[in-house]
């Protein structure tokens, strides 16, 4: 009689984590779709830069930052000292410490062995999945579905940062031109169903919007994003209540 | 060389990703910056959608909007997120012919 219960409840443990990897890969999909084409132009770009297919992946494995990748191949095609594109580098993705702060104060009762990996899984396009879907962070084997989407979106850059190297150019221009909107269009797949629910969220965005344009027109992209993103989401201080929030 | 640079690059990264793992369990927020921290999402979609839709085509900033607009439509009916990816592909594929 134990033991039957026993077994059960390691079934049901069993099937809680493999409903949560499930959810989790089908909620990576979309960051496929956006991550495949530009993983290939950057390793077309950085073979083109002078980069081996084996730097080519390691760069993907190690940084896994695109906007930054690309960033990086060019200035190395330009002849850029190291420490410069190491600079660049930190000031361009110094948005993800904000995003982190944000995704590790919803995984407070994860435990450091879950939060160190899912962090260092953190860009712009796993932290917006993510951070849209928190109720798995307080599911039973929730981090099994956080580490799922990251890895989907993580398989998906380095294979596709790989063939890119290998390959060459293989996707017709008009495609990965019109493949170029996949990741705003899922960014804005995730906001409105939020809008929907409760309509201030939209304020929130449109003023991150609105300070990230005037901060580009005279700081770089990767500060102006991280301004827009903290004085839109200060404006959500006072607009969103308790229960959102 | 470039090694070096990938390392560097990977570090530079990787800090600021992993810090926020360390400091939430050390820090007790204040209610405040709770909900600034929660807002967040909300605040980073919309400054990564805008202005950056716009150099989908960087020689035509109306084609970005439009896909967007098309995915705006097609999430407020309430269609699969990648649903909504496909129609804004297709849409910009069919403008850029």
């Amino acid at each position: 009689m134990t033991s039957k219960v026993a077994s059960t409840t390691t079934e049901d443990t069993s099937s809680a984590r493999l409903r949560m990897i499930q959810r989790g890969i089908a909620k990576g999909i979309p960051i496929m779709f956006g991550y495949l084409p530009i993983a290939l132009t950057y390793g077309v770009l950085a073979k083109q830069a002078g980069l081996t297919v084996v730097e080519i992946t390691l760069m993907s494995v190690f940084v896994f930052a695109g906007a930054s990748q690309f960033m990086a191949a060019s200035m190395m095609a330009l002849g850029t000292g190291a420490m410069e594109i190491i600079i660049a580098t930190f000031v361009l993705n110094f948005r993800h410490f904000v995003m982190s702060l944000s995704f590790m104060n919803r995984l407070k009762g994860f435990g450091q062995r879950w939060k160190v990996p899912l962090s260092l899984g953190l860009t712009d396009e796993t932290f917006a999945v993510a951070s849209i879907h928190t109720k798995e962070a307080k599911q039973e084997k929730g981090a099994y579905f956080y580490a799922a989407l990251i890895l989907t979106a993580y398989t998906s850059w380095v294979i596709g940062s790989f063939m890119g190297g290998i390959l060459g150019d293989i996707i017709p221009a008009a495609l990965s031109q019109s493949m170029g909107i996949a990741l705003y269009a899922m960014f804005i797949g995730l906001l409105i169903p939020s809008v929907k629910k409760e309509v201030k969220v939209a304020l929130i965005a449109i003023i991150a919007m609105l300070i990230n344009y005037m901060c580009q027109l005279f700081m770089s992209e990767g500060w102006a994003i991280v301004t827009g993103t903290l004085i839109g989401a200060l404006a959500g201080i006072h607009l969103l209540g308790d229960q959102e929030a | 060389m470039i090694f070096f640079i990938i390392i560097g690059m990977a570090l530079v990264t990787m800090i600021p990703r992993v810090l926020p793992a360390y400091i939430v369990d050390k820090v007790h927020f204040p209610n405040w910056v709770n909900k600034w921290l929660n807002a967040i999402p909300y605040a980073a979609l919309g400054a990564l959608i805008f202005p950056g839709i716009l150099s989908v085509k960087p020689e035509q900033p109306m084609v970005g909007i439009l896909g967007g607009v098309v995915a705006i439509i097609l999430a407020l009916f309430g269609l699969n997120v990648i649903l909504v990816v496909l129609g804004a592909i297709i849409t910009v594929f069919i403008t850029t012919l």
